[in-house]
């Protein structure tokens, strides 16, 4: 039997892409340089994330971050900075909606066409609305991603 | 039901059959209950005796001049007397319905703490308390000028005795208000050493008892402890009942907490006298259901036995203890001499959510975070760990299929 078969029941919520990310997240350090930054806590589980941006004119030029959490945050947070470079604040917020529309119901139907290439790379965390408990997890990144972009210093995901 | 008397005769498949839901499945798998700490299942017995009550007999209480109003006092008050029996208290008015042992200790510190204690005197609780534990008396804290002082723990996650009482050398203390048996590491607290080292120092004793009375008998003449908590639905009854038992000269100097219908003796515009305890504690209709129900789960396990119970949990937390310890990747926190049918671990590479939510996938039922007590994790440096806790319908197989389900995680992870 091979490993995939062996874990199927488990790979739903947990997909590789999501094991490798939060296992191994590419952009979970504090930048050195940066312009806004935040907060995000989840007073009921006890997650909480740091988040840097540094931006690029208008556009958000780098993100990186600091996690204490699960693997789904931690990995959520970590495809956020994957998919946020480049975008200006109204182009993330409504990254952001989508998103969140993507983890409370597994889809975004009316989804931007723009928004469509990233909504691919955080499809994987579609599998969270299965699981209400979680939806939390994936979302705290991108709370603390917005309050950061709108100058609040700390926000509570619940 | 007979009282059995050999604590090994536990007959844990007739008991599974009192609890209906046992038989659910969940995920597609046969569900694994592993998280009675957080609310126990209910019996039968309670599901009834609640049922029946609505079908046949109920109205309002302590107020109705008629049939059913008096029957259902009747019923309700006599759970008084269960409580009392079940605590071996000397007097049934000593036994003060609250929701919860949140609500009692709320109770407690707003009117023994406004009451009784004065400012510049101390309240001694200690590094593994619930936040319903905490909080209440850090608001008694910052409005009353009442000093909050906390008795640290070991590693093994014991009370420091040392520091705890030299905490109380300076005789500010008024009141220790401590757990008996906490809830993430299972340890139960040296109840009579505590009481007999508070009152050498003139401090009165609150055990928060939510977890300890669970898995052993108390009995607070034998404990000589001063207030007694504890809340019905983690003892296989509803929720939102819960019970403060006070000593009665002490409970008699409390001024009211919430005001209202059914605690009062008089109401004029211009001054209002109050009830008797424990109705001076009790304003507005009661849990009236919720306290029928409660009568019966106390009834359901003295039926049992507390010595049949603890005898079973600790075969339980023996069995796991030894399993866990043969896993690689995995870390029980604490291990005190004595303990309860809690569990608290940490799985190598893997967050406490994560292990919830896999084992969720497996039909396992634990709980995973804080547990409501943020200072204890921080003790141990940590944000949360998963937890296991085990009841009176806990079997050893499905303390295996924890282990085998934790193995796939720890393979999940790697």
């Amino acid at each position: 039997m091979t490993q995939a078969d062996n874990f199927a029941d488990l790979r739903d919520l947990y997909q590789e892409v999501i094991l490798d990310h939060g296992r191994r997240p590419r952009h979970a350090r504090r930048l050195e340089s940066f312009d806004r930054n935040a907060r995000g806590d989840n007073p009921m589980c006890g997650d909480r994330i740091q988040i840097w941006v540094k931006m690029s004119g208008e556009k958000i030029g780098n993100v990186g971050f600091e996690a204490r959490g699960c693997a789904i945050s931690v990995a959520s947070a970590d495809l956020l900075a994957e998919t946020v470079q480049g975008r200006n604040k109204d182009d993330t917020k409504a990254l952001f909606e989508a998103f969140c529309t993507l983890a409370r119901t597994g889809t975004c139907p009316s989804c931007k066409s723009e928004l469509i290439e990233s909504m691919k790379v955080l499809a994987p965390l579609s599998g969270v609305h299965e699981f209400p408990s979680r939806v939390k997890c994936a979302t705290l990144a991108w709370h603390a991603l917005i309050a950061a972009l709108d100058g609040s210093k700390e926000v509570s995901s619940e | 039901m007979n009282i059995m008397t050999n604590p090994a005769a536990l007959d844990v498949d007739r008991i599974r059959r009192d609890f209906p839901i046992l038989t659910q499945t969940v995920r597609g798998k046969k569900l694994v209950f592993l998280d009675t700490a957080a609310s126990a299942q209910k019996p039968r017995a309670v599901i009834d005796a609640m049922a029946v009550a609505m079908q046949t007999q109920y109205a309002n209480v302590h107020r109705g001049l008629h049939w059913m109003s008096e029957r259902t006092t009747e019923a309700y008050e006599s759970t008084r007397d269960a409580v009392a029996e079940l605590m071996n208290a000397n007097d049934r008015s000593e036994v003060v319905f609250v929701r919860n042992s949140t609500e009692a200790i709320n109770l407690l510190a707003h009117s023994y703490g406004r009451g009784v204690l004065k400012p510049g005197q101390a309240v001694l609780i200690s590094g593994m308390e619930h936040h319903s534990n905490i909080v209440p008396w850090q608001l008694l804290r910052d409005a009353h000028g009442i000093e909050l002082r906390v008795a640290p723990i070991t590693d093994a996650g014991e009370l420091d005795m040392t520091a705890f009482e030299s905490l109380l050398e300076d005789g500010k203390v008024g009141l220790v208000a401590i757990t008996h048996m906490s809830n993430v590491l299972g340890s139960v607290t040296p109840a009579e050493r505590i009481v007999s080292i508070a009152h050498a120092y003139g401090a009165k004793v609150m055990f928060d008892g939510s977890q300890a009375i669970v898995h052993r008998k108390v009995d607070v003449c034998a404990l000589g402890c001063d207030f007694y908590c504890w809340t019905g639905h983690k003892l296989y009854g509803p929720t939102g009942i819960g019970v403060l038992w006070g000593k009665r000269d002490l409970l008699e100097r409390m001024p009211p907490f919430l005001g209202g219908g059914d605690m009062i003796s008089s109401v004029t515009y211009e001054q209002s006298t109050w009830a008797a305890v424990p109705h001076k504690f009790e304003a507005g209709t009661p849990a009236i259901l919720e306290g029928i129900g409660l009568k019966a789960a106390i009834g359901y396990v003295r039926a049992i036995g507390y010595d049949v119970m603890e005898a079973h949990e600790a075969s339980l937390v023996e069995h796991a203890l030894s399993r866990l310890a043969g896993m690689d990747g995995i870390r029980v926190l604490g291990n005190a001499q004595q303990r309860g049918g809690v569990i608290s671990f940490i799985v190598d590479k893997a967050h406490a959510h994560d292990v919830a939510t896999l084992l969720d996938r497996q039909g396992i039922a634990v709980r995973a975070g804080h547990h409501c007590a943020e200072p204890l994790m921080h003790r141990f440096n940590l944000d949360s760990t998963a937890r296991a806790s085990f009841g009176i319908y806990t079997t050893h197989a499905e303390v295996d299929a924890l282990v085998d389900g934790l193995v796939r995680v720890r393979e999940f992870f790697q």
